[in-house]
């Protein structure tokens, strides 16, 4: 691990101002930075620790819905009442992610940020333009089986690996942060993480030093709740493709729907004109395949990476006819 | 920087390299050596401890970040040579074979039942609001983060059901 400066935060404004700096970095439950440290894929010159500057609540909202202090824990999030209660899909994104150990450490702000795991971003003797920039994608040509098939460019095909952020992305969830100079930003969970394109090092919208304070979820839509996660192995394993559903059915019609997918994209994906076109349609096959063909029009496998495209067709029809037998 | 960490019931008073993650810490500065360094990533679980009674992996946190917490290791479990209930159910059930993993399969263990006992759910538990009863299946599934390089999987499960008080 290279060396780095380590400071203890005290407050939100502190904590972004002392972050003000190229190459600092903010630490809070450390799983994935401290794993990347000690590749020497990260290298910051700073850490700034912000574990003991609060938001670690887990508020009501005037309008309903709750506010999530940044630093609650992964495994604290998962057990609330109120999330066990009327976000369901949120804690079974949560409790299907990691392992205890980790979602006992790991933050809700932390978990958003966190790094891709394409195994050439990890491998540094392999190019890699996230890693290092201009110097190519050893993962088109090469093992990817667990790439991403949305949303990807020529230059990267890593896949986002968040499982809460998928559930997040279906809840409509929106992100508070505070930057250097005090001054806080809201926006839309779908509007943090940005597509690769020609620069997939640029992960995020966030400026060096904003930190995210919070995310705030409205109140949940009405419907089934179900978060879907097809993987490697049972427990502790990423999702090769996972899907978060909200979707309210009566008489056998689809009222409402909302999907969004983790697996697949460089950032949880959703298609709200493809979920609107579900509306009024009966809770079958045949509407699955539809909804399928819509979300995976411009799907484009590498190989290694192809079965994404009829597995994520079979998910759908299956979480449909579960929605449906709810 | 300067900091103290209680391990086991001792304050202990460090000043190391921030760069020192609490297992190096434990393991080299302190000589507790039963905290296991296997994969230093977080994937195998064997360097888990428990911080302020929650389970952790050791080797993804920094000592300088711990300062005022209470950490257990295995070495602060046994009372003299009187074992724990769960070190005597691993040990009843033969709930290892080369026991390299078995101080973070146990650590882990004591704080997966804590979580059991607060009521928090798993990954397989079929209804959120329900009560938490462990099973196998639930045991293995909060289990999932301790892998066990001999698959003493099926005796890790029965101590731990022991230990968990369920009648076999």
């Amino acid at each position: 691990m290279k060396e780095f400066a380590y400071s203890r935060a005290t407050g939100a404004e502190a904590a972004a101002r002392a972050a003000n700096e190229p190459n600092a970095k903010f630490i809070a439950g450390g799983t994935n930075l401290l794993d990347l440290m000690k590749l020497q894929i990260e290298t910051p010159a700073h850490l700034v620790d912000i574990n003991r500057i609060g938001l670690d609540k887990i508020e009501d909202t005037a309008e309903g819905g709750l506010r999530i202090g940044a630093l609650v824990r992964n495994s604290d999030l998962a057990a609330d009442t109120r999330v066990r209660t009327r976000y369901e899909v949120l804690s079974r994104a949560l409790l299907s992610g990691a392992s205890a150990q980790l979602r006992n450490k790991a933050t809700t702000g932390g978990n958003l940020l966190q790094r891709t795991r394409c195994y050439y971003f990890y491998d540094t003797t392999k190019p890699c333009n996230k890693r290092t920039p201009g110097t190519g994608c050893a993962a088109l040509e090469g093992f990817n089986r667990v790439h991403a098939i949305l949303g990807v460019s020529d230059h990267c095909i890593a896949s986002h690996p968040s499982d809460m952020a998928v559930a997040m992305r279906v809840l409509d969830a929106e992100i508070e942060t505070i930057n250097p100079t005090g001054e806080t930003r809201h926006f839309a969970l779908a509007e943090l993480h940005r597509l690769p394109g020609d620069s997939p090092h640029i992960e995020t919208t966030l400026a060096q030093g904003e930190m995210i304070t919070a995310v705030v979820l409205p109140p949940p839509p009405p419907g089934t709740q179900i978060y879907r996660k097809v993987r490697d192995r049972a427990s502790y394993a990423f999702a090769l493709v996972s899907v978060a559903v909200i979707i309210d059915i009566a008489h056998d019609s689809i009222k409402s729907a909302r999907f969004s997918f983790g697996g697949l994209a460089p950032k949880p994906w959703r298609d709200e004109a493809a979920e609107a076109a579900l509306t009024d349609a009966p809770a079958t096959d045949k509407t699955a395949d539809g909804f399928s063909d819509a979300i995976l029009e411009n799907a484009k496998g590498r190989g290694g990476n192809d079965f994404k495209i009829p597995l994520t067709r079979r998910t759908l029809r299956a979480v449909l006819a579960q929605a449906a037998g709810a | 920087m300067g900091y103290s960490i209680t391990v086991n019931g001792k304050l202990e008073r460090l000043d190391l390299d921030p760069r020192t993650s609490l297992l190096d810490a434990l393991r080299e500065h302190l000589s507790l050596t039963g905290s296991k360094k296997g994969c230093d990533h977080g994937q195998c679980g064997a360097c888990t401890v428990l911080v302020n009674g929650s389970r952790i992996n050791s080797c993804l946190t920094l000592a300088v970040m711990h300062d005022g917490d209470d950490v257990n290791t295995i070495e602060g479990f046994a009372d003299d040579d009187q074992m724990t209930a769960m070190q005597a159910a691993f040990v009843e059930h033969d709930g290892f074979q080369c026991g390299y993993c078995t101080p973070g399969q146990i650590c882990s263990a004591v704080g997966m039942l804590s979580e059991a006992e607060a009521g928090m759910p798993s990954h397989v538990t079929a209804n959120l609001n329900g009560d938490v009863s462990l099973s196998d299946e639930e045991i293995r599934e909060r289990m999932s983060g301790n892998l066990c390089r001999c698959a003493a999987y099926p005796n890790i499960v029965a101590a731990i059901a022991e230990a968990a008080g369920r009648v076999p």
